[in-house]
C-alpha cells in the first residue's frame, strides 16, 4: 500500500480515497493483536492527551475509543454533555477553543448535529476524530465493520452488501455507503418509503423497499437499529409492522445464502430489527464487530496522531 | 439647492424613459427629466456612462429595531440601503416586541426620521405577536401608517385566520404579505430536501412545503379579493402557481430575492450556515424558473429578505444556526450580473422589479417614477465598476452573507432621497 496518511482530522468517509481506507484497516489489523495480550499497552501515544467529547449519550462507541488510546498510552478526558444545554450559553466553538488552550492533541467528538465535527476542525488545531454525526456520518463504525467484513471474507470489491433499517437518519448508514462504495462492494439499501432519504440511488446504491431482495443474493447483511421514538412522528404505523417487514428473523433468513454475515452496529433492539436468534446465531458477527472496533480506533488515533501539519 | 444629474442614461419606465437625458430636481422633487436641461446654479452631479433610475425601493427588509440593535438597527439599516441604491424600504414585523400595535409602529417612524436617510416603512404584524390566532387592529395600524401586514419569519398556518385577515385588510387598502411554508412538512427542517441534505445527513425540506401554501393562499385572494402579495418565493411550482393565478384572474402579486436567482443548494456545502435561509436555497432547476418567471412578469419585484445575525448566531451547528442572510447592499450587483448581463431582464424590466411595481404593490404614491412632482428619489449607478465582497466593507451591522469574497459587478454612485444626497462615492450625509 503506497499511501500515506496526510489528514489532521477523521471527519467523514467520503473524502477518503480507497487507498487511505486501506491504510486504515491496514494498520488495524497490525494494532489488533495488542488486544489479545496479557498486557494490553503499548507506549505508542505516550504522553499524548485526548479529549472524549460527547454531546449524546453513548457507551459502545465511547468505551472503544476509550479503551483504544488507554492501550496505546494516551491520557483521557472525559466530557459529556448535550447539545441543548451548550446552546444555551458557550458555543461549540468557544468550548473547543477552551479545550485547545489547555494543549491537547485530539479531540474525538460526537455530537447530534450534523456537521460539528467539521466546524469544529475549523476553529480549532487538535485533530478531530468524528465519532458519530447526527445523521451525516460515523467513519469508525463504517471503517470497523468494512474491518470485519474483510476478515471474513477477505475482499470487498464484488461483494453484495445489504444495509436495512432506517437509513434516513443513520450515519452508519452514510459512511458504510461510502467507504464501501469506493472499495468496489454492491450495496443495496433496504427500508421503509418513509425511512429512505431523496435521491440516496445517487450515492451509487441500490434502493429496495422489499427486504426479500436486499437478502437474497446478499454476501453481508447490516441490520441498522431503529428508533423506537420514529413510531410517533408518522414514520411507520407501529414497531409490530415494522418487525413483521423489516425485521430479521429466521423466516427471512430463508432467503440468504449460506454464508451470509450478519451485522448490527448496537444497541440491538431484540425483536424489532433482529431476533434473537438471528443476532446470536451462527452468521453473526456483531460481538467480533465491537472487538475490531478497538483495532481501527487505534488505528485512526495512530495514524492522525502522526500527522504534525496543524492548522493556525 | 437645486440638482441637476447631468449626461446619464435615464430607466424611467414608468414614463416610458430609456435614453440619455438630464434630470433637474428642485426642492424634494423632480422638476423635469430632458435633454440638454439648463439649470443655472444647480449642483451638478456627472452621469455620464451612468446609469439613472427611480429609487429602489426594497419590499422585505428585517431592520431588527426594536430588540436585537446588536445585529441592525434602523440607522445601520438604512446607511446599507443607500449603498445598495434603496431609497425605501419596507420592514418587516417580527422584531422584540413586534410590531403588532400602532405603538410600535409609531416607534418604528419616529427612528427612521431620527436616522434621517431613507424611506422607511413599517408592516405590521397580522396577528398578534405573530402567533397566527387573532388579528391585530389593523384600522388602528393602517392610521398609524404601516404600508402592509405580514407575519413574515412565520406562515399564518390557520387558513381561517387569513381568510378573515384578507377581508379586513381590505377596508383599509392594507396589503398582506404572505410567508408561504406549511411548517408541518417543514419542521425541524434546516435546507432543501433533497440529494444534498441526503449527503449532509440535514433534516430536509420539502420543496412543496412552499408551494401548498402558496397555492392555498392563492385560493384565499380569490375567495376574498383581498390584495396578497407572496414574499420570497424560491421553488418553480410556486412560480408556476403564481402564473396560473394571473391567468385566472386573481389578483395576486409576488417577489423573489437574489439568492434566489443566484444561489443554489450547493452552497450548503460544508455545512456553510451563511448559506442557511428560509425558504431554503433550492437547485439549478428553480434557479432558472425563478428567472423565466421574472422575465415573463409572473413575479412582480424583487426584494431582498435583508435579515441580519450576529456571529454567535451563525457561528454555530448547522441546525442550530439562524436563517437568513444581508442583502441590501449586494441586491443591485447581483441582478446586473444575474439579470441583465444574462438577457433574463433589461433596465427597463429590472427597474420594474425593484422600484416601480414595489411602489405600485405598496401604494406608496410619488415613488417608483422620475416624472414631473414625483418624490426625487434617485439611485446613479455604474453598471460596470467591479469590486469584491468584503465583511470590513458591510454597511450592515451584520455581516453574514455566503458572497464574501466574490467578485460583484456594478455600484452604486449616488443615492438621492427626497432631493437630497444622501449617498455618494462612499460617503453618506
Amino acid at each position: 500500500m503506497a499511501a500515506k496518511w496526510a489528514r489532521k482530522d477523521l471527519l467523514g468517509l467520503e473524502t477518503l480515497s480507497a487507498d487511505e481506507i486501506g491504510l486504515i484497516l491496514e494498520t488495524a489489523d497490525s494494532f489488533k493483536e495488542i488486544s489479545q495480550r496479557p498486557i494490553k499497552k503499548v507506549p505508542t501515544l505516550r504522553g499524548q492527551t485526548i479529549v472524549l467529547f460527547f454531546f449524546e449519550p453513548s457507551t459502545r462507541t465511547r468505551t472503544s475509543f476509550e479503551l483504544a488510546a488507554k492501550r496505546m498510552s494516551a491520557d483521557i478526558v472525559n466530557i459529556q454533555t448535550s447539545a441543548s444545554s451548550l446552546t444555551k450559553g458557550e458555543t461549540l466553538r468557544d468550548t473547543a477553543r477552551n479545550i485547545e488552550a489547555m494543549k491537547v492533541n485530539i479531540i474525538i467528538m460526537r455530537h447530534s448535529s450534523s456537521g460539528a465535527p467539521q466546524l469544529l476542525a475549523e476553529s480549532v488545531s487538535p485533530s478531530i476524530i468524528n465519532a458519530g454525526d447526527g445523521s451525516h456520518e460515523h467513519p469508525t463504525q463504517g471503517l470497523l465493520d468494512i474491518f470485519t467484513i474483510k476478515e471474513h471474507k477477505k475482499k470487498i470489491a464484488g461483494l453484495n452488501v445489504s444495509i436495512i433499517g432506517d437509513i434516513a437518519h443513520s450515519r452508519v448508514a452514510r459512511s458504510n455507503i461510502w467507504g464501501l462504495t469506493k472499495l468496489g462492494a454492491n450495496v443495496t439499501v433496504c427500508g421503509p418509503a418513509t425511512l429512505m432519504p431523496p435521491e440516496i440511488e445517487k450515492l451509487g446504491v441500490k434502493v429496495t423497499y422489499d427486504i426479500k431482495e436486499a437478502i437474497e443474493g446478499a454476501d453481508v447483511i447490516n441490520m441498522l437499529r431503529i428508533q423506537l421514538e420514529r413510531q410517533g412522528q408518522s414514520l411507520f404505523p407501529s414497531i409490530r409492522e415494522y418487525a413483521m417487514k423489516f425485521g430479521l428473523d429466521a423466516d427471512k433468513m430463508k432467503y440468504a445464502k449460506k454464508d451470509v454475515l450478519i451485522m448490527h452496529p448496537g444497541p440491538i433492539n431484540r425483536g424489532v430489527e433482529i431476533t434473537p436468534e438471528i443476532a446470536d446465531g451462527p452468521y453473526s458477527v456483531i460481538l467480533e464487530q465491537v472487538t475490531n472496533g478497538i483495532a481501527v480506533r487505534m488505528a485512526v488515533l495512530y495514524l492522525v496522531s502522526g500527522v504534525k501539519e496543524r492548522i493556525e | 439647492m437645486d440638482i441637476i444629474l447631468k449626461g446619464g442614461h435615464v430607466v424611467d419606465p414608468a414614463n416610458n424613459v430609456d435614453s440619455g437625458s438630464d434630470v433637474l430636481i428642485k426642492g424634494d422633487k423632480i422638476a423635469q427629466v430632458g435633454k440638454n436641461i439648463k439649470a443655472n446654479g444647480a449642483k451638478t452631479i456627472d452621469c455620464k456612462g451612468k446609469l439613472v433610475f427611480p429609487g429602489l425601493i426594497d419590499m422585505h427588509t428585517h431592520l431588527r429595531q426594536p430588540g436585537r440593535e446588536d445585529e441592525e438597527t434602523v440607522l445601520t439599516g438604512s446607511r446599507a440601503a443607500l449603498k445598495g441604491g434603496f431609497t425605501s424600504l419596507l420592514c418587516m414585523a417580527n422584531t422584540s416586541p413586534v410590531i403588532d400595535n400602532k405603538g410600535v409602529v409609531e416607534y418604528i417612524r419616529v427612528e427612521a426620521s431620527r436616522a434621517g436617510l431613507i424611506n422607511v416603512y413599517p408592516a405590521a404584524a397580522v396577528t398578534k405577536g405573530l402567533e397566527g390566532k387573532e388579528l391585530t387592529e389593523i384600522g388602528q395600524i393602517a392610521e398609524a401608517g404601516a404600508k402592509a401586514l405580514s407575519d413574515d419569519g412565520k406562515p399564518i398556518m390557520n387558513a381561517e385566520i387569513l381568510r378573515r385577515a384578507l377581508e379586513y385588510a381590505k377596508m383599509f387598502g392594507l396589503l398582506i404579505i404572505s410567508h408561504c411554508e406549511d411548517t408541518n412538512l417543514s419542521r425541524n427542517g434546516v435546507m432543501n430536501e433533497g440529494f444534498i441534505s441526503t449527503k449532509l445527513g440535514l433534516k430536509g425540506i420539502p420543496r412543496a412545503s412552499e408551494t401548498v401554501m402558496v397555492m392555498r393562499d392563492i385560493e384565499l385572494a380569490g375567495l376574498t379579493g383581498g390584495k396578497l402579495h407572496i414574499a420570497h418565493i424560491s421553488a418553480k411550482e410556486s412560480v408556476e402557481a403564481v402564473r396560473e393565478a394571473k391567468k385566472r384572474g386573481i389578483g395576486v402579486t409576488c417577489e423573489t430575492c437574489p439568492h434566489y436567482f443566484t444561489l443554489t443548494e450547493e452552497a450548503v456545502l460544508g455545512f456553510n450556515t451563511k448559506a442557511k435561509v428560509n425558504p431554503p436555497l433550492k437547485t439549478k432547476e428553480d434557479v432558472a424558473s425563478v428567472k423565466k418567471g421574472l422575465s415573463d412578469g409572473t413575479i412582480d419585484a424583487i426584494s431582498t429578505d435583508h435579515a441580519p445575525h450576529s456571529v454567535e448566531e451563525k457561528d454555530v451547528e448547522f441546525d442550530f444556526a439562524a436563517s437568513g442572510m444581508i442583502g441590501l447592499e449586494f441586491a443591485l450587483s447581483l441582478a446586473n450580473t444575474e439579470l441583465i448581463n444574462n438577457k433574463i431582464l433589461d433596465w427597463s424590466g429590472l427597474v420594474k422589479k425593484m422600484s416601480v411595481n414595489p411602489a405600485k404593490i405598496l401604494s406608496l404614491h410619488g415613488k417608483g417614477s422620475l416624472a414631473a412632482g414625483s418624490d426625487a428619489d434617485i439611485t446613479v449607478f455604474d453598471p460596470s465598476a467591479e469590486w469584491i465582497v468584503d465583511e470590513k466593507r458591510i454597511e450592515s451591522k451584520s455581516k453574514n452573507t455566503p458572497l464574501a469574497g466574490r467578485k460583484m459587478v456594478g455600484a452604486v454612485l449616488v443615492t438621492i432621497v427626497g432631493g437630497k444626497i444622501k449617498y455618494e462615492n462612499g460617503k453618506f450625509n
